[in-house]
């Protein structure tokens, strides 16, 4: 039997891609350019059961998230910049009270409204830097419509894998091109579950760190009663200043990450074994990098792309060896220099990091990327 | 008999945070006795708070707790209601927490009808703070951040909850402390966003601004001001000024309930599907 096949946006396949992964629950607020994803689950969710619920602001939908995760559901919710500022405050919640959801935000022009219809990459450190305090961070950057429904997937396994929100952001570019999706089957991409407490109610503690860094989330209204708290807590749930405690807290909830990079960084490399310069992108740059460094490979320069699929965690091991072995890192990007300081910081001053900084809200062309790689001495 | 409270309260959580002469405990009281008198069940009744000394109370109680961030109660209690309409859910915070920073979320909450109580404990000042004045401060009044008097008009939070379409608004004081779990429980009953709001006192960062000698005096002042709406009813105008009215304020039982209204929608999504 064929597969389904369909040709929709970067939005619509990460509706779908949701939907694939068991979400139940949206909470959103309309910001140009991310509207398709919650016109989509308003039409699907509630075909399946689940609940579709625009909120009267970002925050309340941020906020809906996670309370509708903590009673059990999958959560998604979808925005874009000036939304995602909005949401910071209750992702810090979530990641503090560690609660499983998905934030898909649609990278525009920015700061403040900016450019709503234009294309950007200058949400990348927001993700990571949003929110205050020290926290974990996962932040996936697609780079195809295809890629978008299945990192979608792959958003909310993480999240309930590490118990922690995550957050997908294609660029608009990517979100609102067309392109032929082909939907896997059932089954065929794996979908974790949450991990569900095995310990009887009277026993149950939402922090319990002997089940390991991550320990098991019972649901509300499933039979288990419990405390959550945005405050410093223990592993009961209560509140606690003790320092020992929040000391401890505090870097488990960053170890479940970090420790745990190889788990969850993912890339892709592209003719990089003789390559000699290296363009490093991500989302939709990395589609003119891909001709660019085929242009390139023609006129008999050895090119070849590193591609981020995982943002946050940063790949910096990976960084750190190909600024080993290549004379120059290119890195094209429609901000004014982001992931290029984190190829600095991975690459400790071995090669020159050269940049192609957009934003004026045209995508990033592969004449500009092949003229880069060509001054790479 | 004394009243059991023992049994929705978390063991080893007591004493509370509270000063002495707060109302908040008296609210509390009366929450518990009306969960008990419905009978609640703990682990199918979910209670929210924003963040602040009234928001404090759920870590108190023996069921399914979730202490916020400042003004997000009620989208947090959304989502729990939506992903299941079938738990008990409540709310509890201060004015300033319900009324300012969380404004915009109480008035959506409203006007959606969606079946879960709000009890807001109205002490006129943000007391975790120390004493900043909030959109329930009476004009003129002093706060830490109203030293020559308070030049804001206050919100009227009863008015405003039936304004934007809550469908049960009642009204009580922590000095009627018998009153309070009655207005709650029917709170609860009442399918639909209802709003119980406790005016309560803060002799610690706005009594004392406020020349208040005691704690006897500010409830003595919840005493004097608090009119029934039977009462009311047969007083004139010139009797009623400087008093508030207590009981239920409002009640109309014709508007759909949210999560109801949303179960329709998934029965449409699924014939046309």
């Amino acid at each position: 039997m064929s597969k389904k096949v369909a040709f929709i946006q970067g939005n619509e396949a990460g509706a779908y891609g949701a939907l694939y992964a068991g979400c139940t629950f949206f909470g959103g607020y309309p910001i140009t350019p991310s509207t398709e994803v919650a016109e989509v689950m308003s039409v699907e969710l509630p075909k399946i059961g689940g609940k579709f619920i625009q909120m009267e602001d970002e925050i309340g939908a941020m906020a809906a998230v996670l309370g509708a995760s903590l009673a059990g559901a999958k959560a998604l919710t979808a925005t874009s910049g000036p939304g995602l500022s909005l949401k910071q405050e209750l992702i810090g919640y979530g990641c503090i009270a560690e609660i499983p959801c998905v934030i898909f935000n649609v990278m525009r022009g920015g700061p403040s409204t900016g450019m709503p219809t234009g294309p950007s990459q200058s949400d990348v450190m927001c993700a990571k830097w949003g929110t205050h305090g020290d926290h974990p961070a996962i932040c996936l950057v697609p780079a195809s419509v295809q890629e978008t429904f299945e990192e979608v997937i792959r958003a909310f396994n993480l999240s309930e894998k590490y118990r922690t929100p995550v957050m997908i952001m294609p660029d608009e570019i990517i979100a609102h091109m067309r392109e032929r999706v082909v939907f896997p089957e059932p089954g065929e991409i794996e979908v974790v579950p949450r991990k569900s407490p095995t310990v009887p109610a009277e026993q149950y503690k939402p922090y319990d760190i002997s089940f390991g860094d991550v320990p098991p989330l019972a649901s509300f209204g499933s039979g288990y009663k419990f405390h959550v708290t945005g405050l410093n807590k223990m592993q009961d749930g209560f509140p606690t200043t003790k320092a020992d405690i929040v000391q401890a807290e505090e870097e488990r909830q960053v170890r479940k990450v970090n420790a745990n990079v190889d788990d969850i960084v993912t890339f892709e490399e592209y003719l990089l074994d003789d390559a000699e310069v290296a363009v490093v992108a991500y989302g939709s740059t990395s589609r003119s990098a891909r001709y660019a460094v085929n242009i390139a490979r023609e006129q008999g320069i050895k090119a070849g792309m590193f591609r981020i699929k995982t943002f946050w965690p940063f790949p910096d091991k990976q960084i750190k060896a190909l600024a080993g072995k290549v004379k120059g890192i290119v890195i094209p990007e429609m901000n004014l220099g982001m992931c290029s300081l984190e190829l600095e910081r991975c690459a400790q001053g071995q090669v020159p990091v050269l940049g192609i900084f957009r934003v004026d809200g045209e995508p990033i062309n592969p004449d500009q990327i092949l003229e880069k790689i060509k001054e790479v001495k | 008999m004394a009243y059991d409270y023992e049994k929705y309260i978390r063991p080893g959580k007591l004493p509370h945070i509270w000063c002495p002469g707060c109302g908040h405990g008296i609210v509390m009281k009366g929450l518990i006795r009306a969960m008990g008198t419905l009978n609640l069940k703990k682990e199918e009744t979910a209670l929210v708070s924003g963040i602040g000394c009234a928001s404090r109370l759920p870590g108190y109680i023996d069921c399914c707790t979730l202490h916020t961030a400042h003004g997000r109660a009620v989208p947090f209690a959304t989502g729990i209601k939506m992903a299941r309409p079938e738990m008990n859910v409540i709310l509890v915070g201060g004015d300033g927490d319900g009324t300012a920073i969380g404004g915009n979320h109480f008035i959506h909450a409203c006007r959606r009808n969606i079946d879960m109580t709000y009890i807001i404990m109205n002490n006129y000042i943000y007391g975790m703070t120390g004493g900043q004045f909030s959109p329930c401060t009476p004009t003129g009044d002093k706060a830490s951040t109203t030293p020559y008097g308070n030049p804001d008009p206050g919100f009227d939070l009863a008015k405003l909850a039936i304004g934007a379409g809550a469908t049960f608004v009642a009204r009580g004081t922590a000095f009627h402390a018998n009153q309070i779990d009655k207005l709650i429980v029917e709170a609860i009953q009442h399918k639909g966003f209802s709003v119980v709001e406790i005016l309560d006192d803060c002799p610690t960062t706005y009594g004392r601004r406020n020349k208040y000698k005691s704690v006897i005096e500010m409830m003595n002042r919840l005493k004097e001001i608090a009119v029934p709406v039977k009462a009311a009813e047969k007083m004139t105008a010139e009797q009623l000024k400087g008093k508030v009215l207590t009981g239920v304020l409002y009640k109309e039982e014709i508007k759909p309930e949210y999560t109801a209204e949303y179960a329709k929608v998934i029965e449409r999504a699924k014939a046309a599907k």
